[in-house]
């Protein structure tokens, strides 16, 4: 069974969205996502101040199953990025929902209404 | 055997030697007079080591390994079938293993008639008007199956054809080479039973299009029905159909690529014409066209004229692909198998692969689960157990496999199904043998259930445990020197 955290907005490409405050969001993957994923060995992200385009591919995790693109959620300015994940990828492994992979300026706030909540994706993923 | 764990340097003695070099020659050179910096400052880390001390070795770690000659070797998509050695006699034939490619066309008849018959031979069998033996291997075939595509658009000056088309459940390859001739790939999704969706194509078509990359029966084995569709739309709008040969085993004998309307294709003489694999290769990936892109072949072509065989560099386009005339001894490899099989029994290839695959799909679709119900080609792929409720998935299933002196289907591709198995049997196993593959498959299920940490553990009877993907994947340590280093620093 896969874990879900409330307050969290999820994709249908298993990724999540974490409001902070003035609009700035975490993104991260999914639990669900990690365990199809398997052994999670190398993790392509993209730099600060380049911008993310919401259902277009800005990175990708490499498992030893398969790599697969990152889909961002929303549309921004990327403020940070996790770069603890370069070295330690597994880290998502461990806790998809602590380690998140950027730190967003949201383009346009209301794009978090189009994402799915927790139970939307709880039963999506069934 | 105790478990065999040395490398070669860990052998080595200084001074040891396990070789007699013949008296030297050459006398007229002066390594003094050489540029200094072409001179080695670093030691040649070489091992030393005596003959028999170096002929253990290689018995030793040889015995770790697991071929097609130990066991039923079932990995899907790959044709594992077996190599008759007839094949390997006849490449081992000093008159053909000691020519030289440079020598005069008059005084090697008989090697050139071989190529040249082998080319008349796939240009038959596929449909296709000519073929060239250059390429290396299959990924290096479809590359330059599309550099020829482009040399067509680029001809009729028909630049901005650009686009690939390829389906979702393509093999990594098509995408790659793609990418490498320069061009840009378009993904159409598949429909339900994992075949070409016509309404996604038809989305894609346009002006922009190069042609379409196709693999038939798809990596699902399942034939796409609407091939002739699929091609008349790509020709409507301009572009060219490449044939894929990857799983041209399932037709062999049955359906012709060229029938289907492709224009360019290549084939994996190591995958449908019986010579060794990868590590065990080299590869072959002839490449066929129709007549009317034969004049974009690469060189060199071996050509006849009457009954006398030589060798034209007419090609302009592409030039030359490949040293020579490719792995020559491998297309005398599968030369010796078409030959050896005779017309008849070819076409019993394709009908046999498949049978064998649709036993093995009907045997185990109640304990395995079956996402695409029906018929397949020559290789079956499952989605994991039938039984969702366990913690197996599909690796557990093909490392526990290994436990019973089989080698694991293909798994976790293709990447449509979260756990996918691909098997894919050939036509050179028995029934007994399959049958045995059904039972462990059967007998595996049911430890899932029963059992399940037995599968965990797996494997637990072969020379190395279960290995640590993640450390492996992580720390690539590709040579002695780099070993070395790494031990240093880990202190």
């Amino acid at each position: 069974m896969s874990k879900l955290v409330e307050g969290l907005y999820y994709s249908k490409s298993h990724e999540w969205v974490k409001p902070l405050e003035d609009d700035v969001v975490l993104v991260g993957i999914t639990d669900f996502a990690q365990s199809e994923l398997g052994d999670v060995v190398f993790v392509d992200l993209p730099e600060v101040g380049d911008t993310v385009s919401a259902e277009v591919e800005f990175g990708a995790v490499e498992s030893v199953k398969a790599a697969s693109d990152l889909i961002a959620p929303i549309s921004g300015e990327i403020l940070e990025v996790n770069d603890e994940l370069v070295g330690e990828p597994e880290l998502l492994n461990k806790d998809p929902y602590k380690n998140w992979l950027l730190k967003v300026k949201l383009e346009n706030p209301d794009e978090l209404s189009e994402l799915l909540n927790i139970e939307e994706y709880e039963a999506f993923i069934k | 055997m105790i478990n065999y764990n040395r490398m070669i340097f860990e052998l080595s003695n200084p001074g040891r030697i396990g070789y007699s070099l013949p008296k030297q020659r050459f006398t007229d050179y002066n390594v003094e007079a050489l540029d200094k910096k072409y001179l080695r400052n670093a030691e040649l880390l070489l091992p030393e080591v005596s003959e028999l001390d170096c002929l253990r070795h290689f018995t030793n770690i040889s015995n770790k390994n697991f071929g097609v000659e130990n066991g039923f070797y079932p990995l899907g998509s790959c044709t594992m079938k077996y190599n008759p050695k007839i094949n390997e006699e006849m490449a081992a034939n000093k008159a053909f293993r000691s020519l030289h490619p440079l020598q005069p066309a008059s005084t090697v008849q008989g090697a050139l008639e071989v190529y040249y018959q082998l080319q008349e031979y796939l240009s038959t069998i596929s449909g296709l008007h000519e073929f060239s033996l250059n390429p290396y291997a299959g990924a290096h075939g479809e590359l330059v199956g599309l550099m020829i595509i482009k040399a067509y658009h680029e001809e009729r000056k028909d630049f901005k054809r650009k686009k690939i088309i390829i389906p979702d459940s393509a093999h990594g390859t098509n995408p790659a080479s793609t990418v490498v001739c320069g061009m840009d790939v378009v993904e159409i999704k598949s429909n339900s039973l994992g075949r070409v969706d016509l309404e996604s194509l038809k989305a894609v078509l346009n002006d922009e299009v190069s042609g379409m990359m196709l693999t038939n029966p798809n990596t699902l084995g399942i034939f796409e029905n609407d091939i002739c569709e699929i091609t008349k739309l790509i020709h409507e709008a301009g572009g060219l159909m490449y044939y894929d040969g990857a799983n041209l085993n399932a037709l062999l004998g049955k359906v012709r690529p060229g029938d289907m309307g492709f224009d360019v294709m290549h084939i994996n003489l190591h995958k449908t014409f019986s010579t060794p694999h990868g590590g065990g290769g080299p590869g072959s990936g002839p490449v066929g066209v129709t007549e009317e892109l034969a004049k974009y072949l690469p060189n060199p072509r071996v050509k006849k004229i009457d009954d006398y065989y030589f060798i034209e560099n007419s090609g302009e386009a592409l030039g030359q692909i490949s040293s020579y005339f490719g792995n020559y001894l491998v297309a005398l490899r599968a030369y010796a198998y078409i030959r050896t099989l005779g017309k008849e029994n070819l076409k019993l290839v394709g009908p046999y692969a498949t049978l064998n695959a649709n036993y093995i799909s009907n045997a185990l679709k109640t304990a395995y689960d079956l996402p695409i119900p029906g018929y397949c080609m020559h290789e079956v792929v499952f989605n994991g157990l039938t039984n969702k409720d366990t913690d197996v998935r599909t690796l557990d299933i093909a490392k526990r496999l290994l436990d019973f002196g089989m080698h694991a289907p293909t798994i976790y591709f293709p990447l449509l199904f979260p756990q996918s198995i691909m098997i894919e049997p050939t036509e050179t196993e028995s029934k007994e043998t399959i049958d045995d593959f059904i039972n462990v498959m059967h007998k595996i299920a049911i430890e899932a259930k029963e059992d399940p940490d037995k599968l965990k553990q797996a494997p637990t009877k072969t020379p190395i445990r279960r290995t640590d993907e993640v450390f492996a994947a992580k720390m690539m340590i590709f040579s002695y020197k780099d070993y070395l280093e790494y031990i240093q620093n880990r202190g």
